[in-house]
């Protein structure tokens, strides 16, 4: 520790390379962008700095002999079941900093995850199980406003015409898009990826709130744009440019602030796409300025209708916080057409460790309320529910929509599809697998051909397994489970935690 | 079609594969003087050295000319061309027909009027002939002088000497390598040879060769009044385009024979390759004989896709030489001396006497022209390429050529993409 | 013919592809053998070499060109062209070590051997499987062989 701060060795890495292995070729080094491992130039050899590591495995797994094995430090502080390491470390680090903790990606904490109390039911005997191979299965989700009742005419012919003029709607092939993640925060490269995974799978991804470039508007069919507090890269085109428009009031990782994204990476394409100037900080302010009521958002989710002439459904984006349900409500009653909900434990670029890790609640609990205060006041169909934060793997899907989403977003699962290790140092601009990064030497890690076929293998996986699990419930199409919480059994949950989620026990 | 090609050296195998580019089934006839299928003529050095056996010699495989449908008169010399009646004759008494001629006859050695010159132990050193003749004379004689600084002058003298004999280079301009080379470049490679124990003299000439009584060589006496004691002299002066046929036939020749852009003659469906002709140079724009390897082939490649009918003009040559000397590997390309004084031109040069090397890079209008290495060439080719591709080297560029070396990334960006990674349509180049 | 072209916009400059080339040409098939054995007991090298220019890096070898100026100037005819194949063949039996296409490629795909008179100059991975080692190791798909 010589010349250092006193707790630079309380690190959380260690690491371990095998001499027998390792052959002093550099690609470690080159690798880390953290400078973990450097060439020394005396001993002619590769060493590195452990305090430097950040625990991402990009070394470990660009390692040709796979010399490298990234290992937590055990920390030998004395066991506390209050005082665990990381309060010590947050303190000493804030003594010496004097500065709000930041951290990145979803909340690590361990918040109930109740996706994991749940199970699925399956057909036995009286109602066979259908084979998603040997039969059709139907994974359309339509987002947006459902009429209250279907009318019909009469024709000359005699056949039936529907009379009612229905709502748009996004169409996908599954019930999932990718969330929104915005340009600045992520690169372009990841941009073009999600694009194209979006178009190539028939499904949506979210433009996030960093506007659109040009050269995507080409994918708009599959784009949803979103308009945020700071309005960047917003204009009469940008509304125009895709299936559906997007309000972001809130974000799980941090409800109740703003964003920040810092100077240094507003690079000319993102500045031209914000409509920011280069190099300048752009902040999202914690509210929108112009909604203090739910009167306020029914005239921007209006203006936004006449803007782009009401061909496109208006999403409005929160985050589940503890009066979640009446919110929604609230939002469906001013005229929005999906309400999506995000969960304690959406990914973020930057965030407050602090905040990310204590406010909101889980989006189980969430998504389940918002359900059902919107079937009680008979507004279900008035708008779709787009499930949020931390949905892990195709069973989290299902049992989402058992509970009573009309689809999910994913963000945190795309970026570990193309690498993310979740090491959630994402605020630091210098992501290792060129994901949150513009460093154009990172950035190009993300090859949007790799990345793209990586996302759509993804969601072609999950698809897979829905339609088995679908199947093996002897359901047939995605739209049949929506709200079917019947189709759920929770496991060692409190009577309480049963009740807002509207499931029964295993067993009865 | 019948292809006629006079001379069998590398710029008739350059006329075999650009014929054969475009045209699979064209009868071809090689009509050559040497009595061998063409060989690496650089090689007749290592050969003399004892570096390579004879076995290395050949330029392509055995089956090569029968693969290529190519009829080989080897030992045999064309004697005339008639353009009008589209033939030509051999002193086998043979006469050729041919719809598309090549002339690639090649160089003779130069051999100066020097007192004493004609007659016994005096030899050149162009052919494998010449090569043979001296491996059986090194075993008997003890000193040999070399005439010529040159290339060729200073292959022979290195070639000699591993051979055991004790050789001493007399040059007539002020230092070696005169042509290709600078002072400087120069300068190293003299150092290299005197090390090794070839006596190297420059600013003197052979005033006369003296001879014995029995008609043998004594030695040479030099315009400074020294004398040189020595067996054999060999003349390594240079060599001269091979016209005599061609002028004969009435095509036009000026120092070689004069070819147009497609590389024709002044005779029509008449073409002229390698050391005979007078070709365009890339840099200058003007028609010069420089007689090199590279510049060789690919003139005869230019020919041999012309006279299959492809219309594709002749880019140009570009002077340049790689030659090492016991080790000490040295590249020169492009214009290496600009006319003392010429304000177009920038020199920068770089010399490092303790690790021998040397770098001398010149720029006219914001291009490189020429450059030269010793000892580090390795990025060679790299510098050849802002030559050939007359890259723009302005400012920033310029300096980090300067400074940096030769990089792809100083490439515009057009030429970069277009080379490596272009346009599926675009990639055959 | 099928040739490997490199995309700079998405080279991440970590030399797997040398170490991948150097594998491929080595005795053992075995990196760590031919990295830290056979590359100083025989003068094992890549014919791949990764140029970096700022934030920008490119893995460029030889292109077995058309019309290559290398065959031009090899005085040995050790460096041909193989009218079946396409490629640019090298046969190190022949070659004098004289740097004549070394000079002559403006492509800088030719490097001296580090220990003999010889060249070192991609052949394109010929009697390899699964094709050119590169392309097969490269992490990010910044190198592609295909027909173009
Ligand atoms: C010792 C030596 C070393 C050299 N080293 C280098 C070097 O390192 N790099 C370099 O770039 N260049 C070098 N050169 C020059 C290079 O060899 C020539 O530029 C090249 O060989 C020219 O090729 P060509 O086909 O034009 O002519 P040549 O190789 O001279 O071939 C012409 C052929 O035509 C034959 N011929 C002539 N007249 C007739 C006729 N009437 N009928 C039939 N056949 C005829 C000749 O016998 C000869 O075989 C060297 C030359 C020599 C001699
Ligand atoms: S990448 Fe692996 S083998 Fe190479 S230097 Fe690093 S640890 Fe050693
Ligand atoms: S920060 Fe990532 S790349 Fe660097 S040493 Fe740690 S795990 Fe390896
Ligand atoms: S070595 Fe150079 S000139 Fe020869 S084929 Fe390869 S790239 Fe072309
Ligand atoms: S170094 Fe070898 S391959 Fe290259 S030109 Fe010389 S002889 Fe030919």
């Amino acid at each position: 520790m010589l010349f250092q701060p006193i707790n630079r060795n309380y690190h959380d890495f260690s690491i371990v390379r095998d001499k027998d292995l390792c052959i002093n070729c550099k690609v470690c080094v080159r690798q880390c962008s953290y400078e973990a491992h450097f060439w020394d130039e005396t001993r002619q050899k590769v060493m590195h700095d452990n305090a430097k590591c950040v625990g991402c495995h990009r070394c470990e797994a660009l390692c040709p002999t796979s010399a490298l094995l990234i290992q937590k430090k055990r920390s030998d502080f004395k066991d506390n079941a209050l005082w665990r390491p990381e309060f010590l470390k947050y303190i000493y680090k804030q003594a010496d900093t004097g500065g709000v903790l930041l951290t990145g990606m979803g909340s690590p904490v361990n918040i109930p995850v109740y996706w994991d109390k749940l199970l699925l039911d399956a057909s036995q005997v009286t109602n066979p199980s259908i084979d998603p191979l040997r039969e059709p299965m139907e994974l359309k989700t339509f987002l947006g406003s459902k009429p209250d009742k279907l009318e019909f005419s009469k024709t000359k012919d005699g056949s039936a015409k529907l009379k009612t003029k229905l709502a748009p709607q996004i169409e996908l092939n599954y019930p999932i898009m990718f969330s929104a993640m915005s340009f600045g925060s992520i690169n372009f490269n990841l941009h073009v990826a999600m694009a194209r995974a979006a178009t190539e799978l028939g499904i949506c991804y979210n433009t996030g709130e960093g506007g659109l470039h040009k050269s995507l508007y080409k994918y708009g069919k599959n784009t949803i744009v979103q308009v945020a507090s700071g309005r960047f890269g917003v204009h009469r085109d940008y509304l125009n440019a895709g299936a559906g428009i997007e309000i972001k009031v809130g974000q799980g990782a941090k409800p109740g602030i703003g964003g920040h994204l810092p100077g240094e990476k507003i690079n000319a394409m993102v500045s031209e796409t914000r409509m920011v100037p280069l190099g300048s900080d752009a902040i999202s302010p914690a509210p929108h300025h112009d909604i203090y009521s739910i009167e306020d958002l029914h005239q921007l989710i209006f203006a936004l209708k006449e803007a782009s002439e009401y061909r496109v459904p208006v999403s409005v984006k929160i985050a589940a916080v503890h009066n979640v349900a009446a919110i929604a409500s609230g939002i469906v009653r001013a005229g929005a057409d999906i309400v999506a909900i995000d969960g304690v434990r959406g990914g973020t670029g930057a965030a407050p460790g602090m905040i990310r890790d204590n406010v909101g609640i889980p989006i189980e609990l969430a998504l389940a309320q918002v359900d059902q205060r919107l079937r009680d006041e008979g507004i279900r169909n008035r708008a779709s529910i787009v499930a949020a934060g931390g949905t892990r793997c195709s069973a989290d899907v299902i049992k989402a929509i058992a509970l009573g989403a009309d689809a999910c977003y994913i963000a945190t699962s795309a970026l570990i599809s193309v690498g993310c290790t979740l090491c959630a140092k994402c605020y630091t601009g210098k992501c290792p697998w060129g994901i949150a990064t513009n460093d154009a030497r990172l950035a190009k890690r993300q090859n949007p051909d790799v990345a793209a076929q990586k996302m759509v293998n993804l969601v072609r996986a999950w698809g897979h397994e829905i339609e088995e699990m679908l199947g093996g419930m002897g359901l047939n199409s995605i739209e049949s489970l929506r709200g079917n919480r019947d189709k759920l059994r929770a496991v060692g949950l409190t009577d309480t935690e049963m009740d807002i989620l509207g499931v029964k026990h295993a067993g009865r | 079609m019948n292809y006629v090609i006079i001379g069998n050296g590398v710029s008739s195998i350059g006329a075999i594969e650009g014929i054969r580019r475009h045209d699979k089934d064209g009868k071809i006839v090689v009509i050559g003087a040497e009595d061998t299928a063409a060989y690496g003529r650089p090689l007749i050095s290592y050969l003399l050295a004892g570096k390579i056996g004879p076995e290395r010699l050949a330029l392509r495989g055995e089956d090569y000319y029968a693969r290529n449908g190519v009829e080989l008169k080897l030992g045999t010399t064309a004697t005339g061309v008639d353009t009008a009646k589209k033939t030509v004759t051999t002193d086998k008494g043979e006469t050729v027909k041919y719809d598309r001629l090549l002339i690639a006859t090649g160089g003779i050695p130069f051999v100066p009027p020097i007192p004493g010159v004609q007659g016994e132990d005096i030899y050149s050193f162009t052919t494998l002939a010449h090569a043979n003749t001296l491996i059986e004379l090194s075993s008997k004689i003890k000193r040999a002088v070399v005439i010529g600084g040159g290339l060729i002058g200073l292959k022979a003298a290195e070639s000699l000497h591993d051979r055991g004999v004790s050789v001493t280079i007399v040059e007539l301009a002020p230092r070696i390598l005169s042509g290709g080379f600078d002072e400087k470049a120069g300068r190293l490679a003299a150092n290299r040879l005197k090390n090794v124990g070839i006596e190297v003299n420059c600013g003197v000439t052979a005033k006369e060769i003296q001879r014995g009584k029995d008609g043998h060589v004594k030695g040479v006496l030099l315009t400074d009044g020294r004398f040189l004691e020595c067996d054999v002299v060999v003349v390594a002066i240079g060599v001269v385009p091979h016209s005599a046929i061609a002028k004969e036939a009435g095509i036009k020749v000026e120092r070689g024979i004069m070819v147009d852009a497609k590389l024709m003659t002044s005779a029509k469906d008449v073409y002229a390759a390698g050391d005979v002709a007078q070709a365009m140079d890339q840099l200058t724009g003007e028609h010069r004989v420089v007689p090199i390897w590279p510049n060789a082939y690919n003139q005869g490649y230019a020919c041999g896709r012309n006279m299959a009918g492809a219309k594709q003009p002749y880019m140009g040559g570009l002077p340049m030489n790689s030659i090492s000397f016991y080790g000490l590997p040295t590249i020169s390309v492009g214009v290496v001396n600009p006319p003392d004084g010429d304000k177009n031109y920038e020199v920068h040069a770089l010399l490092d006497e303790e690790k021998e090397t040397y770098r001398k890079l010149v720029f006219r209008d914001e291009k490189l022209v020429g450059y030269v290495l010793v000892g580090d060439i390795d990025k060679g080719g790299m510098y050849t390429a802002f030559i050939k591709f007359e890259m723009p080297l302005a400012g920033e560029a310029k300096d980090k050529l300067i400074n940096a070396g030769p990089e792809v990334f100083l490439w515009p960006a057009e030429l970069f993409d277009e080379t490596w990674n272009p346009e599926p349509a675009k990639a055959a180049r | 013919m099928k040739r490997v072209y490199p995309n700079k916009d998405f080279c991440i400059g970590c030399h797997i592809c040398e170490l991948a080339c150097l594998t491929a040409h080595s005795k053992s098939k075995d990196l760590i053998l031919a990295y830290t054995v056979e590359r100083g007991e025989s003068g094992l090298s890549s014919c791949k070499h990764v140029h970096e220019g700022g934030p920008t890096c490119v893995a460029l070898s030889c292109r077995h060109c058309d019309e290559p100026s290398c065959v031009a100037a090899c005085i040995s005819g050790a460096l041909q062209k193989d009218p079946e194949t396409g490629r640019t063949v090298y046969d190190r039996e022949k070659c004098v070590g004289c740097w004549s296409c070394l000079m002559a490629c403006p492509f800088g795909a030719i490097a001296r051997h580090p220990l003999e008179a010889k060249i070192v100059k991609c052949d394109l991975c010929h009697d390899r499987p699964g094709g050119p080692a590169c392309v097969a190791a490269c992490p990010n798909k910044a190198l592609k062989q295909e027909e173009r």
